[in-house]
């Protein structure tokens, strides 16, 4: 039954931070004369490895910086990391930030084909997806007008609606529930639970601890890069939560909450929903 | 050999994306523009009139083939011109894209150089009515235009390649190439008669360009006659060339591609 769906081995990504900034030859001659051509090394992820079976769903939690990002980018295909390898089993469909590689001049419309050819679906199998994309899309009112002309939240909704439409094996969720409004998270939510029910696996990035209870079966955490804890969602939970529990200790913290519950109104926030629950425990 | 089978199978699964990235370029193209495709007709016919007068006048040169002599000439340049830049800056203006999801990128400058192609395939309709005014009389002779076409495909896309990767890293390129395009335009002997540059002594300007070959040879069978082997062997030689080193830095680099867009 379990068969493997994603193998990550000994995964590390350098970077230069310097390199990216050279892209002319002024730079470059000015740069190479006053000897400031040594990069600075910066190790983004270092000796990553894990596997998942089939239907795995696993949560990966982290501070900002910690490579989170950067793995799934690795994982996704788009990096290609410096050391180590990724072996895919099947389809893989990464939803990072939605909308985002649309075709600005383009109508809605046509980016449906564009973008489901991008992600390696035929003209006929669009074809036969369309009616349904532009359903869950809601946008069957723009769809003949330019994307550029949309706002972010449509394009989010439209990434979301294509990159769904056929069943990935492999689905890569970076914040998407951030995007759209409360109506279309829910929705999405809805049909993510579907496809993980069918055995899709999934990797999940999210700062909130309640969402990746929610959706995942396993956790990890990356530190700067380094795998520091990964198993059971449950106890990688307990263990994220007892170390920023104890590392973000500061007098304001009471009061941001309070300002934080206020803005709380239909759970868009559910990070401060979480660190609520913890006071209440305390 | 297996090797290739296998990148011709990846090649194939990616067709549908490569269909839907030239059919966007010659949509985005024309969008917008009353006219559309037509100016794919209109533009040399009305560019080969103002040439027409200016050089026809200045060298003196009244034949009524002068319009489609200048015009085969003009056609091919303008295709490699418009298609190596658009190829340059394939991988930055589909950056968007890369960022996101994993795509062979060799298809963003093979996708640029084939929608010029296609548009340039139509624009070649405009030499019938010139050809039928120039009293050109048809010949077996015309089929032959598909070997310089085809070579022309294959060096622009090898020139295309080695842009594309160059300008990742360095976008001056884009300047530097605009003005080695307008040196090529020159040494192409698209409005003047190649004869007198041929024999000044300053007959290598012809003789090492490789695109002049591709039009000289087009030219020829365009007018019934016969090929000019050694300029189009040299231009096959020069296309093969750039098609292998086009290929293969494009693929030593493309991994740090994303690094720099």
């Amino acid at each position: 039954m379990a068969k493997k769906a994603l193998v990550v081995d000994h995964v590390s990504m350098k970077f230069n931070l310097s390199e990216e900034k050279v892209d002319n030859i002024k730079e470059y001659v000015i740069r190479l004369l006053t000897g400031k051509l040594k990069y600075n090394e910066f190790w983004a992820l270092r000796d990553v490895s894990f596997t998942l079976q089939r239907g795995d769903r696993l949560g990966i939690l982290g501070l900002n910086g910690a490579g989170k990002s950067t793995l799934l980018k690795i994982i996704a295909g788009v990096f290609k990391p410096t050391e180590g390898t990724v072996k895919r089993y099947g389809k893989i469909v990464p939803l990072l930030e939605l909308g985002a590689g649309f075709e600005k001049q383009y109508t809605g419309r046509e980016n449906i084909y564009l973008y489901g050819s991008v992600l390696g679906y035929s003209r006929e199998f669009i074809d036969s997806k369309y009616e349904e994309i532009v359903k869950f899309s809601g946008l069957r009112k723009f769809i003949d007008v330019p994307v550029k002309n949309y706002s972010s939240g449509m394009r989010a909704k439209l990434g979301f609606s294509i990159a769904t439409a056929a069943d990935p094996e492999i689905l890569i969720l970076d914040e998407v529930f951030s995007v759209g409004d409360v109506k279309f998270r829910r929705k999405s939510m809805r049909k993510i639970r579907r496809m993980m029910a069918d055995g899709t696996t999934v990797l999940f990035v999210s700062h909130s601890t309640k969402q990746v209870q929610k959706i995942c079966n396993k956790a990890m955490i990356l530190e700067h890069g380094k795998v520091t804890a990964f198993g059971e969602v449950a106890e990688v939970i307990a263990l994220y939560e007892e170390k920023n529990g104890t590392e973000d200790i500061d007098g304001g913290k009471g009061k941001m909450k309070k300002a934080a519950r206020e803005d709380v109104t239909t759970g868009t926030s559910e990070e401060t929903v979480t660190t609520e629950e913890e006071t209440k425990k305390k | 050999m297996k090797a290739m089978i296998k990148s011709f199978k990846l090649f194939w699964s990616r067709r549908h994306l490569l269909a839907e990235l030239v059919r966007k370029g010659i949509r985005l193209k024309y969008r917008r523009s009353y006219l559309g495709i037509i100016w794919s007709l209109l533009e040399p016919v009305l560019t080969t009139i103002v040439l027409t007068i200016v050089f026809g006048t200045l060298l003196g040169r009244k034949d009524r083939s002068f319009p489609l002599y200048i015009l085969c000439g003009r056609l091919l340049y303008s295709y490699f011109s418009q298609a190596t830049k658009a190829a340059a800056k394939s991988i930055r203006t589909n950056s968007g894209m890369i960022k996101k999801v994993y795509v062979p990128k060799y298809l963003y400058p093979l996708s640029s150089v084939l929608y010029n192609y296609i548009i340039f395939l139509i624009s070649l309709l405009v030499l019938f009515p010139l050809g039928i005014y120039g009293k050109v009389s048809l010949s077996f002779r015309m089929a032959g235009i598909v070997i310089p076409l085809l070579v022309l495909l294959c060096m622009t896309y090898g020139v295309g390649l080695i842009l594309a990767t160059v300008n990742v890293f360095f976008r001056d390129m884009e300047y530097i190439w605009d003005v080695v395009l307008m040196i090529i335009m020159y040494t192409c002997a698209i409005f003047y008669d190649p004869e007198k540059l041929l024999k000044s002594g300053y007959d290598w300007i012809l003789n090492y360009n490789p695109l002049y070959g591709v039009i000289a040879n087009f030219r020829n069978l365009m007018f019934g006659d016969p090929f000019e082997w050694d300029r189009l062997l040299y231009s096959i030689l020069f296309s093969v060339a750039v098609l292998l080193i086009g290929n293969i830095i494009f693929y030593k680099k493309q991994d740090k591609f994303i690094l720099h867009i």
